[in-house]
């Protein structure tokens, strides 16, 4: 073994020639290549206790082999590990804490495993430091949190270590830039090993150690919304969101949620936008995943470029088709990145649109539900106003004079404002309220000893507030007293709507502060299903062009 | 049905209808619901659910006399078959049927 002259500005790099002669001499390691075999013996050999590791677990993409790996190694060597990794989805991603690999984790997004991570946190079995945004995780990659060892995954190596990432490219330039270029390790699993990459995503001496997985990576499609499960009511809330606020503010840029409420919107502009003499107008920049139930917006020519954070299993063709709008390599295959697009959709973006499981009457809303540690992922970041936005378009500076009209001081000076819109239907299935006075989010910061209630959105970064029974605009809302009364105006049936003030409400209606369908010049009844651009999953292949191909499990014919 | 809730309300004081046909609108199907609108004579609007979730009286209540508030209408029996829909699709059935026998206002 190599004896390296250790200096008190160098000992990072020592370190790291230290792990690598470990490595160096096991068997099935040759160079950067390692047998699969090989692979726990090579991570007893890199990870040190108490290391900070980043076991690549993606919004969709999983290093699902070196995570079964890392399960493998001896916990009397190898143990107290502090993960930092943005999601949790995998099974061993918790087993590691359960067999005394990890202890201390910090994350963003664990919807899976959400309620065995509560578990084992009532156990003592881990420490949360903390649940981040995907933008804010990867920050702090690069200050307090930088992984000693990467574990990522990529579709292809060739024999230097340059890696092809595929279309899901997602976190891994963060993780692996945090981690290179701070004395660390990373190893990467890959699909297969080739001659000649398609393109380059990541570059060979960034990575020090490549293993062909026995398996793909797996990979979530996570995106995919069948427009056979899209309800009128959510026919009839698209309506209200394209002609009572894309149209209204003249929304240019925009990031959708994952649900099926944003789905009807996409699939409701080639329709009855259009008919609205929309397009052109409104939603013409994306940050998105290649949403499938885009696909008859972008065929209708509405669509001049979507960014995307990930990418979605059978859109492959169709964004080798349509490289005008979404973003490719010379390859022609998508090139996503998680980092770029969160900051995209925070900073470059009008609007965001998403959906929520509880709001109390202050505006704040919440996924998090008893027994369950989620994390909210990218939501908190897009739907934050960008408080260092300086440039200026119609429907931002439209939002910020609505809220800062006739304010005193530094807080009537002219600047814009994001539009963050909750959509949100009163009762969700089972009938549960979806407006309430007190979030579940209270009780579970107590449960879980957290510093704050995980809070997705906060009351005063939403701008609107979409609900079946109408809009209410909370930008202008004077007082806190206003803004309750129009949360509560359009809270419907719920316990909490029927707790309205109605003398109130009706005041803040014909200030225009709250806009019922009717008001909109929405008629409930001409919101049916046929209005939607696709209906089925087939109808959005034929919109393709048979290019779209959609997973088994979402193909009925 | 086992497990079903009935419940019945009344509402008076409505905009006798002219004479109109039977009108059925929705469907029987989980989280929707088929209401059926008949004549009756007199002025009165009487409202017959037959519900799969229990324990939501307080809220039909509320949801019909809205509907009632809405429409103002008498002479006429709805009868509602529902499996689980939330108010915003019962109001919207409500309004669909109205339509259907030509007693919604513009």
């Amino acid at each position: 073994m190599t004896i390296v002259a250790d200096s008190p500005w160098t000992r990072q790099r020592s370190n790291r020639a230290a792990r690598l002669a470990r490595a160096s001499g096991l068997a099935g390691v040759r160079a950067k290549t390692v047998e699969a075999d090989a692979v726990v013996a090579l991570l007893e050999a890199l990870i040190e206790p108490g290391d900070r590791v980043c076991l690549e677990g993606d919004n969709q993409k999983q290093a699902d082999f070196l995570a079964r790996a890392l399960t493998q190694v001896a916990p009397a060597r190898v143990h107290d590990l502090h993960m930092v990794q943005s999601v949790l989805s995998l099974p061993e991603h918790l087993d590691l804490f359960e067999l005394g690999i990890a202890s201390r984790l910090d994350f963003s997004f664990s919807g899976p495993q959400a309620a065995r991570l509560a578990q084992l946190l009532g156990q003592g079995k881990l420490q949360i430091g903390a649940i981040h945004t995907y933008l804010e995780l990867f920050g702090r990659y690069f200050i307090d949190l930088t992984p000693k060892v990467s574990l990522i995954a990529a579709q292809a190596a060739d024999a230097q270590g340059n890696l092809y990432t595929g279309p899901n490219t997602e976190d891994t330039p963060a993780i692996v830039e945090a981690t290179a270029f701070k004395s660390g390790i990373v190893v990467a699993q890959v699909n297969e090993i080739v001659d000649r990459l398609p393109r380059v995503d990541i570059p060979a001496d960034w990575i020090d150690f490549v293993v062909r997985a026995p398996e793909p990576a797996f990979i979530e499609p996570l995106f995919t919304r069948d427009p056979a499960q899209i309800s009128e009511i959510q026919v009839l809330m698209a309506m209200m969101a394209i002609k009572g606020i894309y149209a209204e503010y003249g929304v240019q840029s925009l990031n959708h949620g994952i649900g099926f409420d944003t789905a009807a919107i996409e699939l409701l502009l080639p329709t009855y936008g259009e008919r609205l003499g929309l397009k052109g107008q409104i939603c013409r920049h994306w940050a998105l995943n290649p949403h499938p139930a885009l696909i008859p917006a972008i065929e209708a020519g509405w669509v001049e470029s979507v960014h995307s954070f990930g990418s979605e299993l059978g859109m492959e063709d169709y964004i080798r088709a349509r490289p005008d709008v979404f973003f490719t390599g010379a390859d022609g295959s998508l090139r996503s990145n998680r980092a770029f697009s969160q900051a995209a959709g925070h900073y470059a973006c009008d609007l965001f649109i998403g959906s929520t499981l509880q709001m109390d009457m202050q505006g704040n809303s919440s996924t998090a539900t008893l027994g369950r540690i989620a994390g909210f992922g990218g939501a908190p970041n897009m739907g934050a106003d960008a408080r260092g936005r300086r440039h200026a378009s119609e429907a931002w500076l439209k939002a910020g004079r609505e809220a800062r009209d006739g304010l005193p001081g530094a807080r009537g000076t002219p600047r814009g404002q994001k539009l963050v819109v909750q959509m949100v239907e009163t009762f969700r299935e089972h009938m549960q309220p979806a407006f309430v006075e007190t979030l579940d989010a209270w009780k579970l910061a107590e449960q879980a000893k957290l510093a704050l209630p995980p809070i997705m959105i906060y009351g005063d970064d939403v701008t609107h507030v979409l609900t079946e029974e109408g809009i209410a605009n909370l930008l202008l809302c004077r007082d806190d007293e206003e803004r309750e009364q129009a949360i509560r105006g359009v809270a419907g049936f719920t316990p909490a709507g029927q707790r309205r003030d109605r003398a109130m409400v009706e005041k803040l209606r014909a200030r225009g502060v709250i806009r019922r369908p009717t008001d909109l010049g929405i008629d409930p009844r001409d919101a049916t299903r046929n209005l939607l651009a696709a209906r089925t999953m087939r109808d959005l292949v034929r919109a393709s062009g048979g290019l779209y191909r959609p997973p088994r499990r979402f193909r009925n014919w | 049905m086992v497990g079903m809730e009935t419940l019945h309300y009344a509402f008076d004081g409505g905009r006798a209808l002219p004479p109109f046909a039977p009108a059925l609108v929705g469907v029987v199907a989980s989280g929707n619901l088929e209401v059926l609108v008949e004549p009756a004579s007199g002025t009165g609007c009487r409202i017959d659910v037959d519900t799969s979730a229990r324990g939501f009286g307080p809220i039909w209540e509320a949801v019909l006399r809205d509907f009632h508030a809405r429409h103002g209408l008498g002479g006429l029996v709805v009868s509602i078959h529902d499996m689980g829909a939330t108010p915003a699709v019962v109001s919207l059935r409500l309004d669909q049927a109205i339509s259907a026998i030509g007693g919604a206002t513009p």
